[in-house]
């Protein structure tokens, strides 16, 4: 009896506060998102801009591509970002549906004393032996032999990759696979693989912050953490044998000559596209969304999703990111979006 | 109306049991979750130094012996560390001894990923500019082995570092504890047959304290071996086998830190076995500590 007395005010309490949150004017509904780290910064301004708009609340976490694809395979969230894209079969078997949402380019980063942003080239053959472990000093004949101009000092390379498993971690294998033979057949391509060099750093901040603290490191990573961290970019000779700077501009040059209506699945990898000024090493992000989802879920999605096709794209572009061409919206407007109505 | 001895009885029974229950469990979900990579790999899992995800093959030896060695480098700077400080502290004046005391006491409140960012920011950047070349190059120690690799201020020896600040706290916590209750009576006849300092110390503080020690020695071990956040930072997280102490390479709970947000089916259970590992490892640590103290207490006449 006593027991019961002393536990009513706290139940009463905790009945008023459920009633009272139920009260205020609150969102009606809540959208989950998570995954991908490397197009976050652009997810949550987004988000939070959404949400300011509309009754629907939006949440996207940076968790990374796979824990994303598996909490949506879980049902936990309404969609999943991920650089590292499905096939179809692979969409097909959870009964997921994927399209790209934005270009954006995995860039190199060095720390090298008297060499600064831009300065430094490397072609495709030295890119591939620093992280084979081939190449261990900065002065060596094949790092020189593209940087005639450079005085580089005789310094031991540290190689900085994810120690996590990452989807920029896949695009980079992904180009290291097309331009290395002994990269494709000794290590491979994956978000995690069997490095040969190097230490690892966690996440995209993790590998700039390694970067940035050891003399000698070369680190890659998303252009926009690069940007912010103000790292020196290397220039990185492309399928047509030219040195480019990563920019804005280079990338979409990459995301120009993707052919996406004969893409499956919307399954692209736009490494080493062809083109004089494209950038090697761009990747699309993706979202996934469930197939069996509620219908109204599913119908406040792709209310969500066109508005970051129209009015987000601002935001992108601030954020050093690539939009999706045109034509190709209309394709996922068509072939995704469409489906519903 | 109540048997309020009874209900309070069964409340602290429950408690206490709680607690073991929880281990058990433990132990069997870890062994349910790595079955996979039992059955696949066998024993030859442990001493593998195969980790490769894209083979889906996957070895803990790399990950054992990088904790084993930090864990090392940890007590080996810590002990001797912590032992002198406690011995001054316990004779230092009331004044020095408290304020001294008590800032070595708040370096056991300094969160575990604020150890990390200063490994990060301050201690691998001095590590390669200082520490390393003057033990490569100036005292010639790179045609030993240990010393050989190429360094970059990440690795085994940084993260042997910051562990060792880490579990000195604990250590020398203990210590102090344990020489304060040394009789005065001992010491005092000590000094008036004419022993020195270092005598009264290695003779009888030590002798009487030994088991105190011992026990501070292993909980610094228990959290060494289990520390996840610092050593994070400044291993270098590679899951090959260290080729020396400048070497970067993992630890066990690193490992599982970088890898099980994003680990799927034989991956997730290849870590889950090293979860195994780590508890059968921290429990045989415990154990063993636990039976040498039980065997030399006879021999050392406590009981």
């Amino acid at each position: 009896m006593k027991t019961k007395k002393l536990l009513m005010p706290f139940v009463a309490g905790i009945a008023a506060t459920f009633i009272g949150c139920s009260d205020e004017k609150a969102p009606a509904m809540t959208l989950n998102g998570a995954g991908a780290s490397c197009p976050a910064p652009v997810y949550q301004t987004w988000t939070y801009s959404y949400t300011q708009t509309g009754s629907v609340t939006v949440n996207y976490q940076s968790v990374g591509s796979g824990a994303g694809v598996n909490q949506l395979k879980e049902k936990t969230v309404d969609f999943a970002g991920s650089d590292n894209p499905l096939t179809l079969e692979e969409q097909q078997k959870d009964g997921l549906e994927q399209f790209p949402m934005l270009t954006g380019g995995v860039v190199l980063i060095v720390n090298i004393p008297g060499v600064k942003t831009g300065e430094m080239k490397l072609t495709r053959k030295a890119l591939a032996d620093i992280f084979l472990g081939k190449i261990t000093r900065w002065n060596a004949p094949e790092i020189q032999s593209s940087n005639l101009d450079l005085q580089l000092p005789d310094l031991a390379i540290t190689v900085v990759r994810r120690a996590d498993s990452s989807g920029t971690s896949f695009i980079f294998t992904n180009y290291l696979s097309k331009i290395s033979d002994e990269w494709k057949n000794t290590i491979g391509c994956g978000s995690s693989v069997k490095w040969p060099v190097g230490i690892g750093g966690q996440k995209n901040p993790g590998v700039c912050n390694n970067v940035s603290k050891i003399s000698g490191a070369i680190g890659y990573t998303e252009y926009t953490y690069a940007v912010e961290a103000k790292l020196a970019t290397v220039a990185l000779e492309n399928s047509a044998g030219k040195f480019v700077q990563p920019t804005i501009e280079s990338f979409a040059f990459s995301a120009a000559n993707a052919r996406w209506e004969k893409s499956p699945g919307f399954y692209m990898v736009l490494t080493d596209q062809p083109g004089e000024n494209s950038w090697p090493i761009t990747g699309v992000t993706y979202i996934l969304i469930r197939k069996d989802c509620d219908v109204a879920i599913r119908a406040e999605l792709i209310k969500y999703f066109s508005w970051c096709f129209s009015s987000g794209i601002t935001a992108a572009k601030k954020l050093n990111y690539v939009p999706i061409p045109e034509n190709v919206i209309a394709l996922i407007q068509e072939k995704v979006f469409g489906n519903v109505n | 109306m109540f048997n309020a001895d009874g209900i309070f009885q069964r409340v602290c029974m429950v408690t206490a049991m709680l607690a073991g229950v929880l281990m058990l469990v433990f132990f069997i979900q870890l062994g349910i979750s790595s079955q996979a990579v039992w059955r696949e790999f066998g024993l030859g899992f442990i001493f593998s130094t195969d980790w490769n995800p894209v083979t889906n093959s996957y070895g803990a030896l790399p990950a054992v012996v990088g904790t084993l060695i930090t864990t090392f480098i940890a007590l080996l700077l810590a002990l001797p560390l912590s032992f002198f400080a406690a011995l001054y502290l316990v004779d230092a004046k009331p004044c020095v001894g408290e304020v001294l005391g008590h800032g070595i006491d708040l370096l056991a409140a300094i969160p575990s990923v604020i150890y990390g960012m200063w490994g990060l920011f301050v201690l691998a950047p001095l590590m390669q500019k200082y520490v390393q070349p003057f033990l490569a190059e100036t005292l010639c120690l790179k045609s030993i082995a240990w010393f050989g690799d190429e360094y970059n201020g990440f690795g085994l020896m940084t993260a042997g570092l910051i562990l060792a600040v880490m579990i000195l706290p604990y250590i020398c916590a203990i210590m102090r504890d344990v020489f304060k209750m040394t009789p005065a009576m001992l010491k005092e006849s000590a000094y008036g047959v004419g022993c020195t300092k270092w005598e009264t110390v290695k003779d009888i503080v030590l002798r009487y304290g030994i088991r105190g020690i011992l026990g501070g020695v292993f909980i610094g071990l228990g959290r060494a071996l289990g520390e996840t956040m610092a050593v994070l930072f400044v291993i270098g997280n590679l899951m090959t086998m260290p080729k020396s102490l400048f070497s970067g390479a993992t630890t066990i709970a690193s490992t599982l830190a970088n890898n099980f947000a994003e680990a799927d089916g034989m991956q997730k259970s290849a870590l889950f076995a090293l979860g195994l590992i780590l508890l059968v490892m921290s429990f045989g640590i415990q154990a063993i500590a636990q039976y040498y103290l039980h065997v030399t207490g006879k021999r050392r006449g406590e009981k």
